[in-house]
């Protein structure tokens, strides 16, 4: 049986504000437990909320960014249940009136097409605590210092049709959030989380199956491999004629399974309604004119001018855009170097190896892009050759100095001066006798890889200073004069 | 000046002999804290006296006086409902839950009214969580009626018009959800005013139904009600519901001309349901206020019937939101020895909370609850709406809607308690008003049988000078406000 696997994302992704959503708090990550609490965020009686007005502003940002409807009286709803981490009974979310509406986000897939994906909405809320299990024996601590800070869950239509569809959805949507500088995007604390639902139909079918939503997956790699389990158990149940269970799962990255983690039969009714103590979000057309205004350029604009301007190749794009940093990086470096496409090469191939080597993120590069172009410049105009490149790099990267100081330094200077050449030329020919005499004997094929050793050894012997262009020019007349 | 005319005299006067140094505020503060210390025992309206603290600020306002920089309340002593959080200071809602909670901040009221030089003497008792119309569903035993023992003082704000009532403060805070400034006001014979929702500030204030709670002042005049609401009122950037509206100077601005002041009298209210001797009082005094110019009109408020359905849909539902941080887990109440997780939340919350507060709490999760939400929560909404529009086309024709704040005098405890429909109804005049947002006041009528009645006088939406100024004139040509119970006989 061939089963077409339907999924929509819910990604939480955590706004980058100063303070929480509805008190005064800082949002910073790491800091001791429950520091970063106020009587709002505890729920304490009495305390009432007031809206960020820099969440707001990122919410439509984020609504624009996708070309999203904005919402013009969005308001806020109590999400009511009970959670030890959840200080007021009830979380502050949007149930029936998101600030973003329905939009389309056109997701770049691999192949360089554009996939749609049909975002529903959008809404604001506040993030719950979070309950620490291990720390306490019989015990369980809570840390308030997340409860209130500022959340966009984003909510698909099931458009997606394959695990890849929904990682390039997610990187697309990561790179976007980062571009408008709405969220930092990082996954590993928590900024950006995924619940997918998940639901198998008989290829096809137009009728949807009953689904299954796996909660809190918080890495690309973990969501494709969360979708790979549960489409393997659910094709297992339906084939052996069983029913799946409409439920909340959880991925088990060890096990790499998806475990239940409550039915729909006890599933809780939270009970929503209108939160009386904030008043709805009036959002006029000025305000998001000047939200517009405001917006970057964004990672589809900036990957067709990076094509049409730089004329770097598209798998060069499709590595430089999607992250801001790198691609600022990138047009600084092709700036400074009118080098473009040596840019790319250089950036995405010696400087991509040692900053993965070195577990650094572009802003961290010890190269700065001014220096970096410095170095492609000297290539560019022949200086350098690009094994001597590579030397000049790696002194680049410890710090020695910028490109023209590290060739002066290091006398590093590529070799074209012809008669200087024509004396190298002249000697390994004279050298080697037996390998001109084989070098004449030999048929054009042949030829061309003995050539490789005279060039070899006139390399080693300028320390690789040798423009190898005129090098190979030169020896070639020098050997077909012999023969 | 004796003793006991301290004790019932206005803020309007005691201000007077403030700076003309016939008095001291810590003169003042020891008169009231020994009226709380002679009387409480038997009226139980103080849960929380604080003498030192008080006696320290009366001395600083002393100062003050003495320097001659003083602000519109300085040296007067006064109470705070104990739904008022105040820092350092026990505040009990009235609920075991949170019978030892001591806040690390105060309500903006509290701030204000200490900024305006007041003197808080200690904390009123109330019905649990501002749930109750008589009082008696206190975790700390009911309040008693100063004009009769055995009957209630109304509720919920009943603590704090108990102790007006018996000068153990000149000025006491209350707050208004449903009625619970104005019907307590009534049933104790003094003025009660519930202002505009929006007006004053809600932080701080332990919520109850939050689209409906408003804080307010009762006192012995409307005069005082205007001074003490100037304290109180303006917008907050810690309470995204006050209203950014510029607060006049009700004080200064209160006037006794009433010529030409239209009040609608709404037909619903005064119909055969209305206690006919409760008619005759209310009637009297809107005579008092014809003879001095104003027009009585018939109105219509033809959803009012509504009301006490749709408020028993909203507040409880709100309530039983605002209420779910009482869970045990952080603050407040918490079950000895929990098993587990939902024991922990059961048992805290079942002992935490009295049988009132339960049932309102369940009664507004049903009213959330998956399937019932539009035939109720989403109902009650909408019938809201059209309450408020009955106002605002009755204030199309009118200045002024007076009619009872309360159905009746103040009645024997445990007479409406295993009733609580009947409990419900004490607030019939008085719900439609809070759904509407509008203020509302009640200033004392005369009395049936030696008991008070109240005079409502609601207001279109932040025109609380208008009813300020009705009640003011009629407290100048009458003398019911000065009617006071029998203080000596009291303790006895």
């Amino acid at each position: 049986m061939n089963w077409e696997i339907v999924m929509g994302l819910e990604v939480h992704l955590q706004l980058a504000t100063q303070s929480k959503i509805f008190s005064g708090s800082s949002t910073q990550f790491g800091a001791s437990p429950n520091v970063q609490a106020d009587a709002v965020d505890l729920g304490m009686p009495g305390m009432l909320p007031v809206l960020n007005e820099e969440a707001v502003r990122h919410a439509v940002t984020f609504g624009l960014g996708i070309g999203a409807r904005i919402g013009h009286r969005s308001v806020f709803d109590r999400k009511n249940y009970f959670y030890p981490d959840l200080p007021k009974g009830y979380q502050v979310s949007q149930f029936f009136a998101p600030i973003v509406c329905e939009g389309i986000f056109e997701v770049p897939l691999e192949n360089g097409s554009l996939y749609p994906i049909r975002i529903t909405r959008a809404h604001l809320e506040e993030d719950a605590g979070k309950s620490v299990h291990d720390e306490f024996a019989h015990e369980t601590g809570i840390d308030l210092n997340r409860a209130g800070t500022p959340l966009l869950e984003i909510v698909t239509e099931p458009d997606f049709r394959s695990a890849e569809q929904a990682v390039a959805y997610l990187k697309a949507l990561h790179s976007l959030v980062t571009y408008l500088g709405i969220s930092d995007g990082n996954m590993a604390e928590g900024s950006m989380r995924c619940d997918i639902n998940i639901s198998l139909r008989k290829k096809g079918s137009d009728e949807l199956g009953t689904r299954t939503e796996i909660k809190n997956v918080n890495s690309f790699r973990f969501v494709e491999r969360a979708i790979y389990s549960e489409y393997e158990r659910q094709a297992e149940i339906l084939e052996s004629g069983g029913a799946i269970t409409q439920e909340t799962r959880l991925y088990d990255a060890d096990r790499d399974t998806t475990r239940s983690m409550r039915s729909k039969e006890v599933a809780n009714d939270y009970r929503y309604f209108p939160e009386p103590d904030l008043l709805p979000i009036v959002i006029d057309e000025a305000y998001i004119d000047a939200v517009r205004q405001s917006l970057p350029e964004l990672p589809t604009a900036k990957r067709e001018r990076f094509l049409a301007e730089y004329g770097v190749s598209e798998y060069a794009a499709s590595l430089l855009v999607p992250n801001h940093d790198m691609a600022d990086y990138f047009e600084s470096v092709a700036k400074a170097s009118g080098a473009s496409k040596l840019a790319a090469n250089l950036i995405l191939g010696d400087l991509t190896a040692a900053l993965n080597r070195h577990e650094l993120s572009i802003t961290e590069s010890p190269v700065s892009a001014e220096r970096l172009g410095g170095l492609v410049s000297r290539v560019e105009d022949g200086t350098l050759s690009s094994k001597l490149a590579k030397q000049v790099f790696d002194a680049l990267w410890e710090g020695e100095g910028d490109a023209d100081q590290i060739i002066a330094a290091r006398g590093l200077k590529q070799v074209s001066d012809s008669s200087a050449l024509e004396a190298m030329v002249t000697e390994v020919i004279a050298n080697n006798p037996d390998q001109v005499a084989q070098y004449i004997a030999a048929d054009e094929a042949k030829r061309k890889k003995l050539s490789g050793f005279f060039v070899g050894q006139i390399m080693k012997a300028s320390k690789g200073q040798a423009n190898p262009q005129m090098i190979n020019q030169l020896l070639l007349e020098k050997l077909e004069s012999q023969s | 000046m004796a003793e006991n005319a301290l004790l019932t005299a206005p803020v309007s006067k005691l201000k007077q002999l403030l700076l003309d140094r016939t008095v001291s505020s810590e003169e003042l503060t020891e008169a009231y804290l020994a009226q709380i210390a002679a009387e409480n025992a038997s009226l139980n309206a103080v849960v929380t006296v604080c003498a030192e603290e008080a006696l320290a600020s009366a001395r600083n306002a002393d100062a003050q006086i003495a320097r001659g920089t003083t602000r519109s309340l300085t040296g007067i002593p006064l109470l705070h409902k104990d739904i008022f959080c105040t820092e350092g200071v026990r505040t009990t809602c009235g609920s075991r839950m949170l019978e030892s909670f001591v806040p690390a901040y105060d309500a903006t009221v509290v701030t204000k009214m200490k900024a305006e030089g007041a003197v808080m003497l200690g904390k009123c008792n109330m019905d649990e969580f501002a749930m109750g119309s008589s009082n008696e569903t206190s975790f700390f035993g009911p309040v008693r009626n100063p004009w009769d023992l055995s009957c209630v003082p109304g509720g919920s704000s009943g603590g704090s018009a108990a102790a007006l009532a018996s000068g153990m403060a000149p000025l006491v805070t209350g707050t208004d959800t449903g009625g619970s400034i104005r019907q307590p006001a009534s049933l104790c014979g003094v003025t009660g005013l519930k202002p505009t929702y929006g007006r004053v500030s809600r932080l701080g204030i332990i919520a109850f139904a939050s689209s409906l709670d408003q804080a307010g002042p009762m006192a012995r005049t409307a005069e005082d009600c205007a001074l003490a609401l100037t304290a109180m009122s303006g917008i907050d950037p810690g309470d995204s519901t006050s209203a950014d509206i510029p607060v006049p100077d009700f004080h200064s601005a209160l006037s006794t001309d009433v010529n030409g002041l239209r009040i609608g009298l709404p037909r619903e209210y005064f119909n055969d349901d209305l206690d006919s001797r409760v008619r005759e009082n209310v009637m009297a005094a809107l005579a008092e206020l014809e003879r001095a110019g104003a027009i009585l009109h018939d109105v219509d408020l033809p959803h009012s019937h509504f009301a006490i359905a749709t408020y028993y849909v909203i507040a409880p539902a709100e309530a039983s939101a605002n209420l779910a941080r009482y869970d045990g887990v952080r603050f407040g109440y918490r079950c000895d020895a929990p098993a587990d997780l939902e024991d922990l939340y059961q048992r805290s919350r079942s002992e935490g909370f009295g049988e009132e507060v339960q049932r309102r709490i369940l009664v507004g999760t049903y009213a959330l609850s998956a399937g019932f939400y539009d035939a109720y929560f989403n109902k009650a909404q909408q019938v809201r709406r059209i309450i408020t529009e009955d106002f605002q086309r009755a204030f199309e024709q009118v200045d002024v809607i007076a009619c009872p704040a309360a159905p009746g005098v103040a009645f024997p405890f445990g007479s409406k308690q295993q009733d609580p429909i009947a409990m419900y109804m004490e607030d019939i005049y008085t719900l439609a008003v809070n759904l509407a947002g509008l203020p509302g006041l009640s200033t004392p009528a005369g009395l049936i049988d030696g008991m008070p009645v109240g005079l409502q006088l609601i207001g279109k939406p932040f025109d609380e000078q208008t009813i300020l100024n009705a009640a003011f004139r009629l407290q100048n040509d009458t003398d019911w406000h000065l009617a006071c119970p029998d203080l000596a006989s009291l303790s006895s």
